[in-house]
């Protein structure tokens, strides 16, 4: 801890994360205008796939009437989310469409036609109005239901970070608004427009984790936000909340960054906030929250920031889970001539995009139209220098130069030696990297490879188990035979050896014993058989034939 | 004269106690770089390294009876690997063209089976499911590729599907060293 310098900020300790760059932010541009809905279009397409985790198990058939807020895929691993419907409207499609994600590739989606009614489904839970009454697995069990992920970019589902585990004391509740990422800012917009509905929020988690008290982290180039937050504050009367303004600097709205400057606490490498007693949210989850607890309503849309020198008139919306990105750029005014990149995220973390026919999911924060003056495409990378400058850059003090060489080189053990897997992927090195080495994406390029491989290790050992199982059944099964063979071979042995005990002919011996015996006995005796008198000529017959048959024996 | 006789023969005789006891009580059941080598190998149990599967290779190499490059499922990778733990120099694989063919699994046609067995007890991990005059059928999670259910089908009703790529699956690409075409940093 002692790595972290302390300074004061806006009259206020606070803790200074390692390297960070200071970057134009950009923000002005999509804060002209104000905060607008996004109309639903004709048509919405919502992919399975809007969170980390185990995809949700589709619950409508095409030709379905779905009203909104209807349950449409349900979550059953405990890491998955459930997705509902944003608007009212018929199933038309269910199958694979291209979803935002770098690698182009389709994923399963729902396609929704809307019917314009934007009817609301009479399913919905009761609202909670009074949550302090309900208890911390009630309240859970509600944020399961509106299928709330983490709306700051990482979309891990939000009843699992809610649920520490047993033993993890949560202290303190960080609230993420710092919204470091040049460009976005839809967050801000939600704290100007909604700081009500995020303290409620906020008053509900801290319910829900006894947490004693609660950080809300906002960089200092949002006055607008800072101000609404704190008067919400005020309004609420809760003196555990503490909204605070810190110096802006990228990427502080990292989770473990702003833990660091707000708190001055590292989290462990591979570990995770809960194991020092904080949970971090986003605002915007927040307000999901807020609207599951109190409304009854599941998450269904969320705020996007559209701009960029290459979108005519940029600005923040509420937009519709599923509507695509091209429907809301033509919504933005459209794009301009010299539209360059798209890009979903932000400039230093977002991923390009190449087609615009892709649907907006629960992650989705940003999109980003650039110009090519804006954001020069290609540039060449050459050797690297060695300069060092990526290393007092990175905001988790790895040693980026050692990441790059080992993971161009493939050493994949090297990298992880260098703890990869530390790395943020927040760009800062590529950044600063006057080499312009794309050094994020051979870290990116490592993780995946060692993931692969991880992988595949896991199912040859399985492999390997199920081979040598199969061996060792095999051979039981030959011993097995052996051994009924052996003792067949056995018990014929034997009984060439005692071939005149044998039973069978005993028994028959016995009997003709016994009947000699009895025949003479009667002869001795003058008896005679009854049935001998009387008898018929061929009665006679047959039994001098039967006598001469045994005489010739 | 005597007295160097006699230590010698003595510290021959006490180093020979110790390593006589050293040799039964430090005793090791196995080849332990068996294991080693074992776990480097894919697991197909494909056979097409001319060994009955991937231990008895393992041993092979282990006794120094086989070269490192006969592995195609495992590819330059494994041989690469296996150069290191062994400490031999890399050779170019054997068979490229097998180690360049796709990973695929076996998936059988349900229509045509006609339930002869032959190839669940062809498979080396259990992977095919079915009984006698039963349909059969893959279990695509445990298959691992090794074609060797497609020869003893009377009715060549098993094909190979590749792997498709997914989101899951999905890896970045290594970057294009002369360009940063990917990400959007400038």
């Amino acid at each position: 801890m002692s790595r972290l310098t302390q300074i004061i900020h806006a009259g206020r300790k606070l803790w200074h994360f390692h390297g960070g760059l200071h970057i134009d932010d950009h923000k002005d541009m999509s804060l002209q205008r104000p905060l607008r809905d996004a109309q639903i279009p004709d048509r919405l397409v919502i992919p399975l796939h809007q969170h980390i985790g185990e995809l949700p198990v589709l619950k409508v058939k095409i030709g379905d009437r779905v009203l909104k807020g209807q349950l449409i895929a349900e979550a059953e691993q405990y890491v998955s989310a459930n997705i509902h419907a944003p608007s009212s409207g018929t199933v038309i499609e269910v199958g694979e469409h291209a979803i935002s994600h770098p690698s182009g590739l389709k994923s399963v989606c729902i396609t929704l036609e809307t019917d314009g009614k934007d009817e609301w489904s009479n399913e919905l839970p009761e609202p909670m109005t009074d949550y302090q009454n309900f208890s911390t697995s009630e309240l859970g069990q509600r944020i399961r239901w509106a299928g709330i992920v983490g709306m700051g970019g990482a979309t891990c589902p939000s009843s699992v970070k809610l649920n520490p585990g047993p033993g993890k004391k949560i202290n303190t509740l960080i609230v993420n608004g710092a919204e470091c990422e040049p460009y976005i800012s839809c967050d801000d917009s939600l704290m100007q427009n909604h700081a009500d509905n995020i303290i409620e929020g906020i008053q509900i988690v801290m319910h829900m984790l006894s947490a004693k008290n609660c950080l809300v982290g906002i960089e200092d180039n949002k006055p607008k936000a800072l101000q609404s937050m704190q008067s919400a504050v005020e309004k609420s009367g809760n003196n555990q909340i503490e909204i605070i303004s810190i110096p802006t600097i990228y990427p502080s709205g990292g989770e473990k960054q702003l833990i660091q400057i707000l708190t001055g606490k590292e989290v462990p490498s591979h570990g995770l906030p809960a194991d020092i007693g904080i949970v971090c949210h986003n605002v915007g989850t927040l307000e999901a929250i807020y609207e599951a607890v109190i409304l009854g309503r599941p998450s269904i849309s969320r705020l996007v920031t559209v701009t960029g020198q290459g979108v005519k008139e940029p600005g923040n919306f509420r937009v519709a889970n599923g509507t695509s990105i091209a429907n809301l750029v033509a919504q933005a005014g459209g794009y301009t001539a010299d539209a360059d990149r798209l890009i979903q995220g932000g400039p230093m973390m977002g991923y390009t995009l190449y087609d615009d026919d892709i649907p907006l999911t629960k992650g989705a924060n940003c999109v980003l139209v650039t110009t090519a003056e804006e954001i020069p495409s290609n540039t060449p990378a050459i050797p690297c220098i060695r300069c060092g400058r990526c290393a007092e850059a990175c905001p988790v003090e790895l040693l980026p130069q050692q990441l790059y060489w080992h993971a161009r080189s493939r050493d994949f053990d090297k990298t992880q030696d260098f703890n990869l897997f530390d790395c943020i992927e927040c760009g800062c090195c590529s950044h600063v990297c006057p080499s312009h080495i794309p050094l994020v994406q051979y870290y990116r390029y490592a993780k995946t490879e060692i993931w692969t491989k991880e992988e595949e290790k896991r199912k040859s050992d399985i492999a390997r188990q199920r081979h040598e199982f199969r061996q060792a059944r095999l051979e039981r099964i030959e011993a097995e035979k052996k051994a009924r063979l052996r003792k067949k071979k056995e018990d014929l042995e034997n009984k060439k050896t005692s071939d005149t005990k044998d039973p069978k002919k005993a028994a028959i011996e016995a009997a003709m014993k016994r009947a000699a015996e009895k025949k003479q006995k009667m002869q001795e005796s003058g008896v005679k058989p009854a049935n001998t008198e009387a008898l018929t000529t061929a009665q006679q017959k047959q039994i001098d034939e039967a006598d001469k048959r045994r005489g010739d024996r | 004269m005597l007295t160097a006789i006699l230590t010698i023969t003595s510290l021959a005789v006490i180093f020979g106690l110790l390593l006589g006891y050293a040799n039964i009580r430090f005793h090791v059941d196995g080849d332990p770089i068996v294991d080693k080598i074992d776990s480097l190998l894919p697991q197909t149990q494909c056979g097409q390294c001319g060994f009955a599967g991937c231990r008895p290779y393992a041993e092979a190499i282990a006794e120094g009876d086989a070269d490192i490059n006969k592995c195609p499922p495992g590819g330059e990778i494994t041989m690469i690997a296996l150069s290191e733990l062994l400490g031999k120099d890399p050779v170019p694989l054997e068979d490229e063209e097998a180690a360049d063919s796709p990973r695929a699994v076996a998936f059988i046609v349900e229509e045509e089976c006609i339930g002869c067995t032959l190839c669940i007890q062809a498979c080396p991990v259990d992977a095919i499911l079915g009984a006698a005059k039963s349909m059969h059928t893959v279990i695509s999670d445990e298959c691992t590729g090794c074609k060797l259910c497609i020869p003893p089908c009377p009715v060549e009703c098993i094909h190979m599907h590749p792997l498709e790529e997914n989101i899951s699956n999905w890896k970045w690409p290594f970057p294009d060293k002369t360009s940063d075409s990917e990400v959007a940093h400038g």
